[in-house]
């Protein structure tokens, strides 16, 4: 086991606390079924650093544990690291435990590139990141929330207080993810033909009301793939059984 | 952010994308931090076939970084030039844009940078 990066100076008032769903893909991605997959995509000294991108890092402890352990999981550590999260606390909490955790294992570590506050992927050149890992706001709600406009410029600079509706919108944010609880995470994979190089591949979480079995048909049949190629998506890790159904999973999805 | 990200990064309004003018994004009032890691030639010699040169050339020469030759070096230049390599080590892996703002070329929108962190994220008018 891999130890699980400090999230202690995490706001937790102000950012999505770890909870099942991010440990769930702690133990995925460095499961012995994952890591020999990652290790041949991305062959070390043949080719070059694969660039992992987190979509929605909140504290940072995915990321964190990708970048500090990037050479058992990649069987390399010349990995470069990136994240991108809506909520600017996320964006501080993520770089403080990505560094904080590559600092505290520097033999293994890969390289943190740093965390931007963006919208998805909307600000990165195509096909560049290698290896996607997204824990999206999955619970389905009645209505998908919009960042408060004061939060959109940082929402530090008003004496540094944050109100407690805007606290309650952050959380809300980062869990409520509007009908089936698909809505965002629709748009990150209409985007995967654009956003991930053709090597690469995505990791996606799941729960039981996303229906995953439509999910991953939808992507099997998306036409983008290239020539000759093809969407693949399967299932490579699961928690908590909930009246006979996975509650939660992670998807794999690449090209082949 | 390293200064490595900018290679990766474009204007995120949706019309400036197909222009090629949108990439790199210019610094603006940059305020720079270095931070002290060690050399990795390896590294540098695997990461260069993935950057894009030109765009990494202009970062350089805006950020007030020695002139990088036209074109990429190869495995024997890097190995040979000390100096190149160094210069390369300096830019990619040491240098962290804190302060300051990032410029589209096409719209001219002006991505503010706080504490390390871009923001991204689009006025209405511009999503």
């Amino acid at each position: 086991m891999l130890p699980t990066p400090t999230t202690s100076h995490v706001p937790y008032s102000l950012v999505y606390e770890p909870a099942e769903d991010s440990f769930l893909l702690l133990d995925t991605l460095s499961s012995p079924s994952q890591t020999p997959f990652l290790s041949s995509l991305f062959p070390p000294a043949t080719t070059p650093p694969p660039l992992i991108l987190e979509i929605g890092p909140g504290s940072g402890v995915v990321l964190a544990f990708l970048t500090a352990h990037a050479l058992p999981i990649f069987s390399r550590s010349d990995i470069l690291t990136l994240g991108i999260d809506i909520n600017s606390f996320a964006c501080s909490s993520t770089t403080t435990t990505s560094l904080l955790a590559a600092s505290s294992h520097p033999t293994t570590s890969g390289h943190f590139l740093g965390c931007l506050q963006g919208d998805l992927t909307g600000c990165l050149r195509s096909k560049q990141v290698d290896v996607l890992v997204f824990n999206p706001p999955y619970v389905p709600t009645e209505e998908l929330p919009t960042l408060p406009a004061t939060l959109r410029e940082g929402g530090k600079e008003k004496g540094g207080k944050v109100t407690f509706e805007d606290e309650s919108k952050l959380l809300e944010l980062s869990y409520a993810g509007g009908k089936d609880g698909m809505e965002t995470t629709d748009r990150v994979i209409d985007s995967l033909g654009e956003v991930l190089s053709d090597r690469g591949v995505a990791y996606l979480l799941l729960c039981a009301g996303n229906k995953p079995e439509e999910v991953k048909q939808r992507i099997r049949g998306m036409g983008n793939a290239g020539e000759g190629r093809q969407w693949k998506a399967e299932t490579v890790g699961t928690s908590g059984r909930q009246a006979g159904w996975e509650k939660l999973q992670i998807v794999r999805i690449w090209r082949e | 952010m390293k200064v490595l990200t900018l290679n990766f990064l474009t204007c995120a309004v949706k019309s400036c994308k197909s222009s090629s003018d949108s990439f790199p994004l210019h610094p603006k009032d940059a305020e720079l931090a270095s931070d002290d890691v060690e050399v990795n030639p390896q590294l540098l010699i695997n990461l260069l076939p993935r950057l894009d040169w030109k765009a990494l050339k202009t970062t350089s020469t805006e950020l007030g970084f020695p002139q990088l030759p036209d074109s990429p070096p190869t495995i024997e230049d890097l190995q040979s030039d000390e100096k190149l390599l160094k210069d390369l080590h300096s830019l990619l892996m040491e240098t962290n844009l804190m302060e300051g703002k990032l410029v589209c070329g096409v719209c001219g929108h002006e991505y503010a940078v706080r504490e390390g962190i871009p923001n991204f994220l689009l006025p209405s008018h511009l999503v």
